[in-house]
């Protein structure tokens, strides 16, 4: 079989290894939950080894080709194949995933949320890992549908079952929203299907006909597509489950959210619109690019008025994605790179940043900013792992964060072919305002919770380590946190690491717009 | 008139025995075998051996199975017996499958329910195989004669199962109000079909199909909407849907599945085969016709299912509505080469939801066992007492949802796609309302896993469900179905493969 030969195997088996770990789970007793988080971490390292393998065997002088490429027979019926590859741009969203799975399986060991269930807590966690991997993996667009959709109800069940207060309200508006965006967004997929002649549903295919379609009607599929990803992203006005989701959900599942989840919408623009309908993403992208810095705009003021620490870091998501959004619609590579740089870095920074909320929750029991205080005091090392979040966040140079933010706002200047300079321009005048913003909204968080004296009704000033049963980071969340924190350092410093993977792929994406 | 009555006399003394495929009736024949194989042993068993009837129904049902797999198996093709008048081709073995084999599931479903029930068990048997035998020989019905024998073959038993519950007030309204408007539909369609009789002088499908053409007068719109209005009774369309959540509420449960999977696929077998092979050019009157029942009945059917506390009149709407997204492609089916993707469509999504609605209600069976109650707040917290039924029950709801990659997904996704395919303004519009609908339902589905997984236990009652072993194995094949059907639905598609057997319906 195709699928096995030469290292093709690789991407297979790293998407569907965890569901072998669920089906072994699916044996183990209940009372059991020792074992089944031994098996969950253990299926989550394997399956991020098989990932390193891929990443050690990728060739990246061809960054710009797809790799690992395997092709079967799926559905003939319906023209889809099982079509799996991976590049510059897939490569380093496929392995966060990974990474993400591994590093919440961790932190997972001894904070599985309440109600307990540890078992279908891991399981729905190694569904979600597959349907994230294969997403980024997919070269066919039913396939793509599949795993962009096999993600849904793992987290559905996540936020709903062991989420907050409100988490049932969440859940279901997290569902209805994504699913009305995927099921316009399925429509537009049959559409481009039939338009393109109705021979295939693979994305390179697509890629090389979709341009032959009327203008009218690549602009009708491309809006389709686009309530789908924009919903997902999301994007304003699409945004308003998003807060919610990240509030009720338990902090395993914010994390995951924010670190993979939203990239599928950015992805989906960037690898299926963009290239396959450029006559219509050119006519979207003012619009696009408005909504970016609306919604940089919005989620930064969204911030200010929050006073639950969970949901301001929830809103300020809203405002990085935009940015994310801005660069893509640019249509230039110097933003799409940017676009995809800021994705990995938001899903580190973010991720971390939800991490430090869970565990802040933890402790006292609120997120409440007007309640917290002095935790610098209380738990210095706690407190100065949020501070450098926080300053990764509103992207300080040095850090991951500037190097999706700035050079998104940059590429505005010079958007495109065809695109209006004076509009583009604007609009990077309004989102270096959003980064003033978000430098405000997290350094006031920061102020807030962390500085001045520790608050009385959390055991005052006793800032030794049984005080006021608050105690500082664990050794379960340093095994999970300091893999983020080295990268966020790392890939702020030496930015290049990814880009020069990242890069090739871009110009691939972006041949139809001459670069 | 003795002279009309002599002539037909002259005629039958000429009269020669047709040559009949037994291989081709072979289902038939076992069925009907079976059928008098249980009456008798009813007859000559004593009380404490009734048991025994169940497994001998669920045997006859897999023996018919054989002839119908060594028939699809033959390369031999299309059997028209009986001057085209009873036809056995792809499509009516696909359908004959999945009504035997719904049979089987159906048996399952009800052995346990039966016993510990008050219940007749001999005549239910009997009348369950008389339905199955009526539905399997509509499958292959190519004359308005032998499709109205088999409708009123598969129905008649059809009406007194619902009313099984003896005693029970609610399962007797149940069989009247069935019985009363399946006999309206069918004089609806009579009518239909005496007017199909007067403009063809036949009342052979393919000899209708020639007449019922071109230029449409009133009268032959009339034909052809009087007989499509009939059958969307049988498959409980909106606005001619009103029996359907009083009769699957007040029948036995298995006989609540039975009227929902494998009795709307009879209507739609039959549906398809009026339309296909009588009507196939007169696609400007039921083309309009399919479009507004499939929209009506999948928003209406969605929206009085989500404020449904019971869960069988909950699962009433959901069938109603489903039915809604099994009729879409129809409202493209005349448009250019739309058709084959239209059948295919239809006879997948048919297969998908008959698989998935069974376990549905094998699940509400078995639980129902523990809780005594129809209450959808009665699955308050299943998961945490009885996680395997509450997982199975998730992936039914989510099946019937559409999400990938469980089997409705690609039921759901080939309507799409025979939607779009037509490439028209009325076949988007129809696809968009159809997305918009599978978001609403996701409404009351989503409820369902919502009460089972984030509700507390409504009375604390937290002792496990004892399911039978009946039941776990509908559960398992059912489960294994869906979950196969949408990760592999090369399988089915391939087994409905029936873009070439549009042609064949045709000619």
């Amino acid at each position: 079989m195709e699928v096995l030969s030469d290292n093709n195997w690789a991407l297979s088996v790293g998407t569907f290894l965890p569901l072998v770990g669920v089906l072994v789970m699916l044996f183990i007793p209940k009372a059991q939950e020792t074992a089944t988080k031994a098996v969950a971490l253990l299926t989550s390292v394997a399956t991020l080894g098989v990932g390193v393998y891929t990443l050690t065997q990728f060739n990246f002088d061809q960054a710009g080709k797809m790799q690992f490429v395997a092709q079967t027979n799926w559905i003939s019926v319906l023209k889809s194949t099982y079509f799996v590859g991976i590049d510059g741009i897939s490569l380093p969203l496929y392995l966060l995933s990974m990474v993400i799975t591994v590093l919440v399986t961790i932190y997972s060991w001894n904070h599985v949320p309440e109600p307990g269930n540890t078992k279908a807590f891991f399981a729905l966690m190694l569904i979600l890992q597959t349907g994230m991997a294969g997403t980024f993996i997919a070269r066919d667009l039913i396939l793509f549908f599949v795993f962009f959709e096999l993600v849904l109800l793992p987290m559905y069940f996540m936020i709903g079952v062991w989420g907050g207060e409100h988490r049932q309200y969440a859940s279901l508006k997290f569902f209805l929203y994504t699913m009305f965006g995927s099921a316009l967004m399925l429509v537009a997929f049959l559409a481009l299907f039939f338009k393109t002649g109705a021979e295939s549903f693979s994305i390179p295919f697509l890629i090389e006909h979709g341009a032959g379609i009327s203008r009218s009607a690549q602009i009708w599929i491309f809006g389709g597509m686009f309530v789908g990803f924009a919903i997902k992203v999301p994007m304003f006005p699409f945004h308003t489950w998003l807060p919610d989701a990240h509030t009720e959900a338990p902090t395993q599942g914010s994390v995951i959210l924010a670190a993979v989840l939203l990239k599928l919408g950015t992805y989906g623009f960037v690898r299926i619109a963009i290239p396959i309908l450029p006559v219509a993403a050119k006519e979207w992208a003012p619009w696009i690019g408005l909504l970016a810095v609306v919604g940089i705009i919005y989620g930064a003021l969204g911030c200010l008025a929050q006073t639950d620490m969970k949901r301001l870091i929830a809103f300020s998501s809203v405002a990085h994605m935009g940015f994310v959004m801005l660069g893509i619609s640019t249509l230039t590579s110097f933003g799409v790179n940017a676009a995809v740089f800021g994705m990995v870095a938001h899903g580190l920074i973010t991720g971390m940043l939800f991490f430090v909320a869970g565990s802040v929750k933890e402790r006292y029991h609120t997120l409440e900013i007007a309640r917290l205080s002095g935790m610098l005091k209380q738990m210095p090392r706690m407190g100065w792992i949020m501070g450098f979040c926080v300053m990764a966040s509103l992207g300080l140079p040095g850090l991951a964060g500037f190097w999706g933010e700035f050079p998104a706002i940059l590429s505005a200047y010079q958007p495109a072919a065809g695109l209006s300079e004076v509009t583009f321009r604007i609009f990077m005048v309004i989102a270096a305002i959003g980064t003033v913003l978000a430098a405000g909204y997290l350094l006031w968080l920061f102020q807030r919770t962390a500085f001045g004296e520790p608050a009385a009704e959390f055991g005052g000033d006793s800032h030794d380590d049984h005080g006021g049963g608050i105690h500082d980071v664990n050794v379960f969340e340093w095994m999970a946190w300091t893999p983020l924190l080295v990268a966020i350092l790392v890939l702020g410093v030496y930015p290049n690491l990814l880009f020069k993977i990242i890069d090739p792929a871009v110009q691939g994406v972006l041949s139809a717009f001459g670069g | 008139m003795f002279a009309a009555l002599f002539s037909v006399f002259a005629t039958a003394a000429d009269w020669v025995s047709p040559s009949v495929d037994y291989h081709a009736l072979a289902p038939e024949i076992i069925l009907a075998g079976g059928i008098v194989l249980v009456l008798l042993l009813d007859l000559f068993t004593s009380e404490n051996n009734k048991w025994m009837l169940g497994p001998v129904t669920s045997f006859t049902l897999l023996g018919a199975f054989i002839p119908v797999l060594t028939l699809a198996l033959n390369d031999a093709g299309t059997r028209s017996l009986f001057e085209g008048r009873y036809v056995v081709d792809n499509f009516s073995l696909t359908m004959k499958g999945l009504f035997v084999l719904a049979g089987y599931l159906v048996v399952l479903l009800s052995s346990d329910y039966l016993r510990e029930g008050d219940f007749y068990e001999g005549e239910y048997w009997v009348l369950m195989l008389s339905s199955l035998l009526g539905m399997v020989m509509m499958a292959s019905s190519r004359d308005l004669v032998s499709i109205f024998v088999s409708l009123e073959f598969l129905s008649i038993p059809a009406y007194m199962m619902a009313a099984w519950r003896k005693r029970d007030l609610k399962s007797n309204e149940a069989g009247v109000k069935y019985f009363l408007l399946g006999v309206f539909a069918s004089a609806l369609m009579l009518y239909g079909m005496s007017l199909l009789y007067g403009i063809s002088n036949s009342t052979l499908l393919t000899d209708i199909g020639t007449y019922v053409s071109g230029d449409m007068s009133a009268i032959r719109a009339v034909a052809v909407l009087f007989v499509v209005v009939g059958f969307a009774f049988k498959i409980s369309a909106v606005p001619f849907h009103t029996w359907a959540p009083d009769t699957y509420e007040g029948a036995p449960t298995p006989v609540t599945a039975f009227l929902s999977v494998a009795s709307k696929a009879a209507g739609f077998v039959a549906l398809l085969t009026v339309v296909y092979v009588g009507f196939p050019n007169a696609s400007e009157v039921w083309q309009p016709v399919f479009w507004i029942l499939a929209a009506l009945t999948m928003t209406v059917g969605n929206v009085m299912a989500l404020r449904q506390t019971n869960i069988v009149r909950m699962l009433a709407y959901s069938s109603i509505s489903q039915g809604g997204f099994i009729l879409m492609p129809l409202a493209i089916a005349g448009e250019g080469d739309s058709a084959g993707a239209a059948l295919r469509a239809v006879v997948t999504y048919l297969l998908v939801y008959a698989a998935t609605n069974l376990g549905v209600f094998a699940v509400v069976i078995a639980v129902a066992r523990k809780t005594r109650s129809g209450a959808i707040s009665s699955y308050g917290g299943l998961f945490s007492y009885a996680p395997g039924l509450a997982t199975v029950m998730t992936i039914f709801m989510a099946s019937l949802t559409g999400i990938p990659p469980l089997g409705g997904w690609i039921g759901k996704f080939g309507s799409f796609q025979a939607l779009v395919s037509a490439g028209t303004t009325w076949g988007y519009a129809l696809a968009v309302i159809g997305a918009v609908n599978t978001v609403i339902a996701f409404g009351y589905y989503g409820n369902m896993m919502r009460e089972m997984w984030m509700r507390p236990v409504p009375d604390g009652d937290t002792s496990p469900v004892v399911v039978p072993s009946a039941l776990i194995v509908a559960l398992g094949i059912t489960t294994f179905a869906t979950l196969l059907l949408g990760i592999l639905p090369g399988l089915v598609l391939h087994f409905g493969d029936l873009a070439n057997l549009a042609g064949a319906f045709g000619g």
